[in-house]
């Protein structure tokens, strides 16, 4: 994990944007199999919350 | 726009959840459907004097859930592969954002750490439960899970990227802090589920997920470098 930023082939800018869509995104999905409450939700995502280790109901 | 390093990470993350998904479905989900068998036998004869933490039966309502067999497998592999794709998302965000490189060889570190921070930290205070056991207010234990993770995960982005004293003592307290505040426990650990069920579960989930992690890692390591040099030609 060594810093080389110079050899990044995008610009900061462009990581920057790119890394936080990529945040957003992962929160969302995170969120939505693991803590929303709506009980569709958490019965289909059930066994998955359990697994991963989630706090589910 | 930069879809081709978005849709890497993404098919990182879901590779890894198809396998996540296997690994449930031969070693996880039959422990979870031997201990709903425990629960619903619980309910049936329970005259309510007992546990008063008793999580929300979830069988007794009418509300929709996918039939038990194939319905609920498709669900559950899909809920993992979505599920991965996001922990994939947040760790190559993580490591864009910060301007450091998930490469080949460090892949692995990087799965790893999301393992620590994300399933191991908040494991040790809240262990990955069968459906049945008792467990505090759900809301208290989702911010406790929250706060461990942001605060393991800072401290191991300290412990691999700054050799400041400084920076070794913040990352020990961001770890143990947690962990000294307490997770939210239930009053009574009462259950019908057998313990030796419970513990079978925790170590086999432990261990799906420290896989599930090594690979987004490693696919990462793999995958992001050529996607980067891709997307800046």
């Amino acid at each position: 994990m060594t810093t080389r930023s110079i050899s990044f082939p995008l610009s900061v800018s462009q990581r920057i944007a790119i890394g936080a869509l990529c945040l957003f995104l992962g929160a969302f999905l995170t969120w939505g199999v693991g803590m929303a409450q709506d009980s569709r939700m958490h019965n289909a995502a059930h066994d998955t919350r359990h697994a991963i280790g989630f706090p589910c109901h | 726009m930069l879809t081709r390093v978005l849709l890497a990470v993404l098919l990182c993350g879901m590779a890894a959840g198809l396998a996540m998904g296997a690994m449930q479905h031969f070693r996880l989900t039959p422990l979870i459907l031997q201990a709903e068998t425990f629960e619903h036998a619980e309910a049936g004869h329970s005259h309510g004097t007992t546990i008063s933490q008793e999580p929300a039966q979830e069988s007794a309502s009418a509300e929709w859930a996918p039939q038990d067999g194939t319905e609920r497998t498709v669900y559950t592999f899909a809920a993992s592969i979505l599920a991965s794709a996001g922990f994939a998302a947040l760790l190559a965000g993580a490591a864009l954002m910060t301007g450091k490189t998930i490469s080949r060889k460090s892949g692995w570190l990087w799965g790893l750490c999301g393992f620590i921070a994300m399933t191991l930290a908040p494991a040790a205070g809240l262990a990955p439960e069968l459906p049945g056991m008792p467990a505090a207010d759900l809301f208290a234990r989702q911010i406790w899970w929250l706060f461990t993770i942001a605060a393991t995960a800072s401290a191991l982005w300290l412990l691999a990227f700054k050799r400041e004293p400084w920076a070794v003592v913040l990352a020990l307290a961001l770890v143990i802090i947690p962990h000294i505040i307490g997770a939210p426990q239930p009053t009574e650990h009462e259950s019908g589920v057998p313990a030796a069920l419970a513990s079978q579960f925790v170590g086999a989930s432990l261990g799906a997920n420290a896989a599930m992690w090594l690979l987004i890692g490693i696919l990462l390591g793999y995958v992001l470098p050529k996607a980067e040099a891709a997307e800046a030609s």
